[in-house]
């Protein structure tokens, strides 16, 4: 088996790479993977390149150290894990799958296209019933990358991912 | 020193000693909403930190990562400017501090994101999208505080009042960054000073407050020379890792 995964080259070794990191959850929201989440950057035959999603981030070795054990698990010890703060992270890599997993763990997603220096974000469709009626109750949420904002229609509070 | 070094100490070292004082409110602020706010901007400018102090050690070349930096230097050694040791003291001065530096920072981020410095650009290019957030939220309290009670203005009339002496430090220029600002590295932040007065008059006026008179400026954090607050708050943050030397996780 590890014999056969030193073999793999290319696209092979790509595909399966982010076939494993797939499996690999985000510490914080643990609906969504490192992949969902778009910040693995690039596979290398001898690396494999990854982004912080917010400077300060804590949950950045976290995922560090959870993809290290699944790269090893799979024999793909030799991958070193490298990580560029260039280009910025944005939600804008958020895959379409990783959206609908946020929406139906009760984090409305960021809307596309908002990577900007955004400061107002339009008011998000509340992730329990729909609503676009809701209001921002705090840019600063549970996490770095959340802020908390309230269901007009439904009264219910929740995480939004922010734009960024 | 090499310059590089130098000027990313500067950086690092307002984002740490600012990112601790802003940790220290976690549990203790007005509302829920506010503590996880200071919470995540310290930890935004902790997390910049640390990819400046990751430059200058990187940069030095002597071993010292950026968790040497931040805690085996004494006062002496760092680097930040005045404004950001200075104490939290209440809500409103801890709103003042936050409102003079996060405008400033937007702006320096913003112009630091061109330097030829390829690390210094990336790390300015996350940090200018976080630090937009810390400008807003701080702008937002100044209305609220200067246009709300007679408390609350009075209040941040006195915490603008105390922290509007270190800000001229914020716009100097030394050898150090001039040589940098030739090579196309630093930002000259002397060129950021008329945007910025702008945005705080803009944000004063509409919080129905004025600009302190001018006063005497205070300076010398950027050659080591600090107010007492800084050696008491590097005995707290440095304490584990000085007691405990290599302790880990």
């Amino acid at each position: 088996m590890k014999a056969a995964a030193h073999a793999e080259t290319g696209e092979a070794l790509k595909d399966r790479v982010l076939e494993i990191l797939s499996h690999v959850p985000d510490p914080e929201i643990p609906c969504v993977s490192v992949v969902d989440l778009g910040i693995v950057r690039d596979v290398r035959e001898d690396a494999l390149v990854i982004t912080p999603t917010y400077s300060g981030c804590p949950a950045t070795l976290a995922i560090a150290s959870a993809i290290r054990s699944a790269l090893d698990r799979a024999g793909l010890g030799r991958l070193r894990i490298e990580t560029v703060l260039s280009p910025a992270w944005t939600t804008d890599w958020i895959s379409e799958e990783g959206r609908e997993k946020l929406r139906a763990y009760g984090i409305a997603p960021p809307p596309h296209g908002a990577a900007r220096y955004s400061l107002r974000d339009a008011p998000a469709a509340c992730p329990r019933c729909g609503s676009p009626h809701t209001e921002e109750i705090s840019r600063f949420g549970s996490t770095p990358c959340k802020s908390l904002n309230r269901c007009l229609a439904c009264g219910e509070p929740f995480d939004r991912f922010k734009c960024h | 020193m090499k310059p590089l070094v130098e000027y990313a100490l500067r950086l690092g070292d307002d984002g740490l000693v600012l990112g601790q004082q802003l940790s220290e409110w976690c549990g203790h602020s007005p509302m829920l909403e506010i503590d996880l706010a200071l919470a995540n901007i310290g930890l935004d400018l902790i997390g910049q930190s640390s990819h400046f102090l990751k430059l200058a050690g990187d940069t030095e070349g002597e071993g010292r990562d950026a968790d040497v930096l931040a805690f085996h230097r004494d006062v002496l050694d760092f680097r930040n400017a005045l404004l950001v040791e200075q104490p939290n003291g209440d809500f409103a001065q801890t709103i003042a501090r936050q409102f003079l530096f996060s405008n400033w920072q937007e702006l320096l981020m913003r112009e630091l994101m061109r330097s030829h410095d390829a690390t210094l650009s990336a790390i300015a290019g996350k940090a200018v999208k976080e630090v937009v957030y810390h400008a807003r939220f701080a702008n937002e309290w100044m209305v609220r505080l200067g246009d709300g009670t007679e408390e609350s203005r009075n209040r941040i009339i006195a915490g603008l009042e105390w922290m509007w002496r270190f800000v001229d430090e914020l716009f100097a220029v030394d050898a150090t960054v001039e040589e940098l600002i030739v090579r196309g590295v630093a930002v000259d932040p002397r060129l950021l000073r008329a945007e910025w007065d702008a945005r705080i008059a803009q944000a004063l006026a509409e919080a129905t407050l004025e600009a302190p008179k001018p006063r005497r400026a205070a300076s010398g954090g950027r050659s080591g020379h600090h107010s007492e607050h800084l050696g008491h708050l590097l005995t707290e943050m440095q304490f584990l890792p000085r007691a405990y030397p290599g302790v880990a996780w």
